[in-house]
């Protein structure tokens, strides 16, 4: 149902645009976006952009996953 | 922008690291309810449940919307189909949905003009195109689709289409919740739906997790995603500190998508709903405003609902809330399998009795 991979909006129409899904070209309304431009990267379900994916916060996600793992590794290394 | 970074989501190594992590902090048994049915499957695709620890258990919520549809809502969509010169425009998992005596699916072989459509619009479209047909949008599903129904409507509104209408069965999930913590089941922590949650925001869980006081996460779909959630809920656990937690910011906020509640808002209003398994959750369902009563088909084709018992001997009722898990249905691969579905939770891709089947779990 829904796209998870976040998709890149490759053009815009009015409040259509065109979304680039690992090389697949489909088309997303934009009409429940507050702001969205050519180049954004948004996540669609069952045809509209739903939210405009947050870099900073990807960022942020990995830094915690990376983290969390580190834990484990720091656990190791202190057992020897 | 580059989204390499993405590769983190799926990193084997990052995953294994969590698992341990999991293992090494979790020791009190704790059940675990993932609500959404696009979890359930990431769940069992990814195989993360064999690198949890014993203690922890996951159990499948009532998150497919397909299968908290009420028999009796399956059941007026079946007559609608057979309503002349109606077309009934519906998401795929829908159609072969057993209701009473028939499905969607037999419908339209039977000649009824059912159409799958990929989004609302193409339902809109339909009308468009074809000004002599009652065209009738089946709208199932949760705040991640209410809006795209709601924006759908103004379209048809917009365009002066008379032949459009919908028939609202949304759910709405923080009340669900509550329901469901005061159950017979004990969940320990609740995974909660990442893309609901994108349009909802994570203040939306606020008064269900104040009044319930049960450990919370928000999670997305990638394997690291769950494993990260589940250590988290894990912590909370441990630590005797229930929490409501955000896993997912990269797509979720606190506020959700403004605009598209107030879309779904603008067109909608809250009404009580039946779930399957679960009954009628007051306030947990999206009904038309009077002011686009023209786009109710519940009042454009006089709809009335009558109560009609659900599928003799299918569990989905228990399974939706956590009480059973598909094996311990008598009809699994029995009587019930993906190909002759006695139930919604064997038919849908997201349903909990169709992961076990597809995945081969065996709980
Ligand atoms: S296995 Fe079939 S009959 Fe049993 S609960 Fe699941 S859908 Fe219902």
């Amino acid at each position: 149902m829904c796209l998870a991979i976040p998709s890149k909006i490759t053009h815009i129409d009015n409040e259509m645009a065109t979304i680039d899904v690992d090389g697949v070209k489909r088309s997303a309304s934009l009409m429940l976006l507050e702001d969205a431009a050519v180049g954004d990267y948004v996540f669609v379900h069952a045809g509209f952009a739903i939210k405009k994916l947050d870099e900073e916060s990807a960022m942020e996600t990995i830094r915690l996953l990376k983290e969390a793992a580190a834990f484990v590794d720091d656990l190791e290394a202190d057992k020897g | 922008m580059t989204l390499k970074h993405s590769d983190a989501y799926h990193d084997p190594q990052i995953a294994r690291h969590l698992a341990k992590r999991i293992t090494r902090t979790s020791r009190k048994p704790v059940r675990f309810m993932e609500v959404c049915g696009t979890h359930t499957v990431s769940i069992f695709r990814s195989g993360i449940r064999s690198l949890l620890p014993e203690t922890i258990s996951l159990l499948s919520g009532p998150g497919c919307p397909v299968c908290v549809t009420a028999q009796k809502e399956i059941d007026a969509f079946i007559a609608l189909a057979r309503e002349p010169e109606t077309i009934v425009a519906t998401f795929g998992d829908l159609i072969r949905v057993p209701g009473s005596g028939s499905s969607l699916q037999r419908e339209k072989a039977d000649g009824a003009d059912v159409r799958i459509v990929y989004s609302t619009f193409d339902a809109v479209t339909l009308a468009r195109e074809n000004p002599n047909k009652r065209v009738v949008f089946l709208g199932v599903g949760f705040e991640t689709t209410a809006p795209t129904v709601a924006a759908a409507i103004l379209a048809a509104h917009q365009q002066k289409l008379d032949n459009f209408s919908v028939v609202s069965a949304h759910k709405t999930v923080p009340l669900a919740l509550e329901a469901l913590s005061d159950g017979e089941i004990n969940i320990g922590g609740f995974l909660l739906p990442g893309h609901v949650s994108v349009i909802i925001g994570l203040d939306a869980y606020r008064p269900f997790f104040n009044a319930c006081r049960v450990p919370c996460v928000v999670a997305g779909f990638e394997p690291t995603d769950l494993l990260q959630s589940i250590a988290m809920l894990v912590d909370q656990v441990e630590s005797n500190r229930p929490a409501l937690e955000n896993a997912y910011p990269r797509v979720v906020s606190s506020a959700g998508n403004p605009k598209a509640v107030s879309i779904m808002n603008e067109v909608f209003e809250t009404a009580d709903a039946d779930w399957r398994g679960i009954g009628t959750i007051l306030a947990s369902g999206l009904a038309i405003r009077d002011k686009y009563a023209d786009f109710d088909a519940v009042k454009v084709f006089d709809i009335r609902l009558k109560p009609v018992p659900e599928p003799k001997g299918c569990a989905c009722g228990e399974i939706l809330t956590g009480m059973k898990i598909p094996p311990q249905c008598p009809l699994y691969k029995t009587v019930c399998n993906p190909m002759a579905p006695v139930g919604p939770c064997m038919v849908s891709s997201e349903g909990t009795c169709a992961a076990y089947y597809r995945y081969h779990g065996d709980g």
